[in-house]
């Protein structure tokens, strides 16, 4: 009776119930058994081993959420002043930079990780450039080395370039349409009880815009976290991630699915847990993009 | 007795080639309550927004205090702004949003670069002596959006006083309460601006609103003023067709003065006060409805029939043709349509007017309103004015 067209979000229920709802009960069942062999072939039992074992993990829990925290926070640092400054810019130019920024995303998410390695390689581009006008012989004659390139694939600040360069728009977009939406009044309100434009961003913009920030976080940090495809490009397997631990778990030579749905679980819980805190500064309204 | 505090020197605004404020000169004086007057578009709110500094004029000087401040940004004013719509910030509460004035420390005035900072004890009993000024003692911690709109209209209100402007701009401050609750709020803005002494720049385009709480009333019409004077005057005494029209109803005929205290009106003389016209100049001549005696036919000065009557309440609105011209006449006496009556007018009934760019464009009861006529023309392109202004 309070909404005669609910039937219309049936479907989507289904869907929810088929691969979100189940598949995590499937996973939740796989972690908390193991394989054992038995007489007539193999079957499942229940044990906490998969969980009591992640221990040996830790350091790559560590780097995954440090990595995503930098990356985080890079994005904040570049895309908070881009959505700020695109905001106040007339329709015109808006446009053309919301096309600038979405361009990148018209292309493979797999395409533009490959470039960056071109970029960064050894004899790449940047190495070249790097070379041809003289800064890796300043940079000999300064530290009395004897360099030929600077190592920049296969390093964590690769993988965090990777992340940046692959979420900023997430971080824009959402603080963006905070910041378009913000009563122009309310800034004009602000100038005539006193208020110089630092102190217009500090008290006003800034807090109305929260709610964005918290949206940009949480669409930044839930991928960077969980991805597996930058830091095996550009981290070229010295910088395992969660993802790739995962991954491994199930598709590599490390086959074990139970301990993969375990570190899974793991993961899912703490990114749950980080966003509930955030979301507790920003109105909620960063929960509708996480679920 | 009362000093210049505020002066626009032919003052100019021009947005996108149209001309908002045309050559405005106008001053306001210390502590008093001023209403700038009219339909929406006419550069009212312009004009607000160059004393609050938000708006620099195209041409012409703003002067606070004897002092040019054209290029003074809004925050370094000492003026305040109630604004339309409030503008309270949303993710403050009550308290919050009437002590953010307060808590940004202030430049001391006096030319030095140190800047002034309250003390909590200072901020909290100033907040609230101002909430209990406006009635919203007990308010404090409430959040904005729980709140009516005539308690946020309290908020915006005390918000803009706490910091003790020599100037209150308010913005159509009246312009989104119900009716009942306008009629307070007017006598409670008159109660505040005499018990704080301080001037209060008042934007409407209600004129009763106008009437009710301004010492002093400026009419504008076109980015030009037409008339500034006490409300008294405004209404008994009007400059041009366009302000005897807007303010109030009128009847307005074309007349011609034969001699000073006799005006012609279709082929008969009436006595009146004014003088001072040339002779046999052709004038406009205001009698506002309520100045008109209904008696009979016989005894009338001028005869008519009854072609509308509507119950207003306290009076009729009765609308009679003389001569082809109609006439809206308040009465208390019912004269049912097609009746023949004849009515008489007191010399003090009339004000005699010279004649102005608007004349003839107003005063006639013979049709509906021009809007009317506006919004029914499928020709006519919507210019709105009031969302243009708002932008402004």
């Amino acid at each position: 009776m309070r909404n005669k067209r609910g039937w219309f979000a049936f479907p989507y229920v289904i869907w929810m119930a088929l691969f979100v709802v189940i598949p995590i009960l499937i996973m939740l069942v796989y972690s908390l058994t193991v394989e054992v062999d038995t007489a007539a072939g193999t079957a499942l039992e229940g044990s906490l081993e998969n969980f009591t074992g992640m221990t040996l993990y830790a350091s790559v829990f560590g780097r995954s959420f440090l990595l995503a925290v930098i990356a985080t926070v890079i994005c904040l640092l570049i895309g908070y002043p881009v959505a700020y400054l695109m905001s106040r810019e007339g329709p015109g130019f808006q446009r053309v930079a919301m096309a600038l920024i979405m361009l990148p995303m018209w292309m493979n998410f797999l395409l533009r990780t490959y470039s960056w390695m071109a970029i960064l390689e050894n004899n790449g581009l940047l190495n070249q450039l790097l070379r041809k006008i003289g800064v890796i012989a300043l940079y000999n004659k300064l530290t009395g080395s004897d360099i030929d390139h600077f190592q920049m694939l296969r390093t964590s600040g690769a993988v965090v370039l990777g992340m940046v360069y692959n979420y900023l728009p997430f971080m824009i977009l959402p603080i963006y349409t905070v910041l378009t939406k913000l009563d122009h009044r309310l800034i004009e309100a602000a100038q005539d009880l006193g208020a110089n434009s630092s102190t217009v961003f500090r008290r006003v913009t800034l807090p109305l815009s929260l709610s964005g920030i918290v949206s940009g976080i949480t669409m930044v940090f839930v991928p960077s976290v969980s991805t597996f495809a930058i830091s095996r490009l550009l981290g070229g397997g010295t910088q395992m991630m969660l993802g790739d631990l995962i991954e491994n778990q199930f598709l590599g030579g490390a086959y074990n699915p139970h301990l993969g749905a375990a570190i899974s679980m793991v993961m899912m819980v703490i990114v749950v847990i980080c966003m509930l805190i955030m979301n507790h500064f920003g109105d909620g309204e960063g929960e509708a993009v996480m679920l | 007795m009362s000093k210049e505090l505020i002066r626009l020197q032919d003052v100019t605004q021009v947005f996108d080639g149209e001309t908002v404020l045309d050559h405005v000169n106008i001053y306001f004086n210390d502590s008093e309550f001023l209403t700038l007057l009219g339909p929406s578009g006419c550069g009212k709110t312009t004009m607000l927004r160059i004393i609050g500094g938000f708006q620099t004029p195209t041409s012409g000087d703003v002067f606070f205090d004897g002092q040019r401040i054209n290029n003074v940004p809004p925050y370094k004013r000492k003026v305040n702004t109630v604004f339309q719509k409030y503008a309270l910030f949303p993710h403050l509460n009550v308290y919050e949003n009437v002590a953010f004035g307060l808590r940004i420390p202030k430049e001391a005035g006096d030319g030095s670069k140190e800047k002034i900072k309250l003390s909590k004890e200072e901020i909290d009993a100033r907040v609230r002596e101002m909430l209990e000024v406006v009635s919203l003692k007990g308010f404090e911690h409430r959040s904005i959006a729980s709140l009516s709109g005539g308690q946020q209209q309290r908020v915006a209100i005390a918000r803009a006083l706490v910091n003790r402007p020599r100037v209150l701009l308010l913005d159509e401050p009246l312009g989104a309460l119900d009716m009942r609750l306008r009629k307070d709020m007017q006598q409670e803005l008159k109660r505040i601006q005499q018990r704080l002494g301080i001037t209060f720049i008042n934007v409407t385009h209600d004129q009763e609103e106008a009437l009710a709480m301004s010492d002093t009333v400026v009419v504008i019409n076109e980015g030009v003023i037409q008339q500034i004077g006490t409300p008294e005057d405004i209404y008994n005494e009007p400059k041009n067709a366009f302000v005897a029209d807007f303010i109030g109803e009128s009847n307005i005929v074309d007349g011609i003065m034969r001699e000073d205290k006799v005006v012609e009106i279709f082929n008969r003389r009436f006595a009146c006060l004014d003088a001072g016209f040339e002779k046999d100049e052709p004038v406009d001549v205001v009698i506002r409805p309520e100045d008109v005696d209904i008696v009979s036919e016989a005894e009338g000065q001028l005869r008519g029939v009854v072609t509308a009557v509507t119950f207003k309440g306290v009076h009729y609105d009765t609308i009679v043709d003389f001569y082809g011209f109609k006439w809206l006449i308040q009465t208390t006496d019912y004269c049912p349509v097609d009746s023949h009556i004849g009515i008489k007018i007191d010399p003090d009934g009339i004000h005699v007017m010279k004649k102005s760019k608007y004349s003839g464009m107003f005063g006639d009861y013979s049709s509906y309103s021009e809007e009317y006529d506006e919004i029914n023309d499928p020709t006519l392109v919507e210019v709105d004015e009031e969302g243009r202004d708002d932008e402004e």
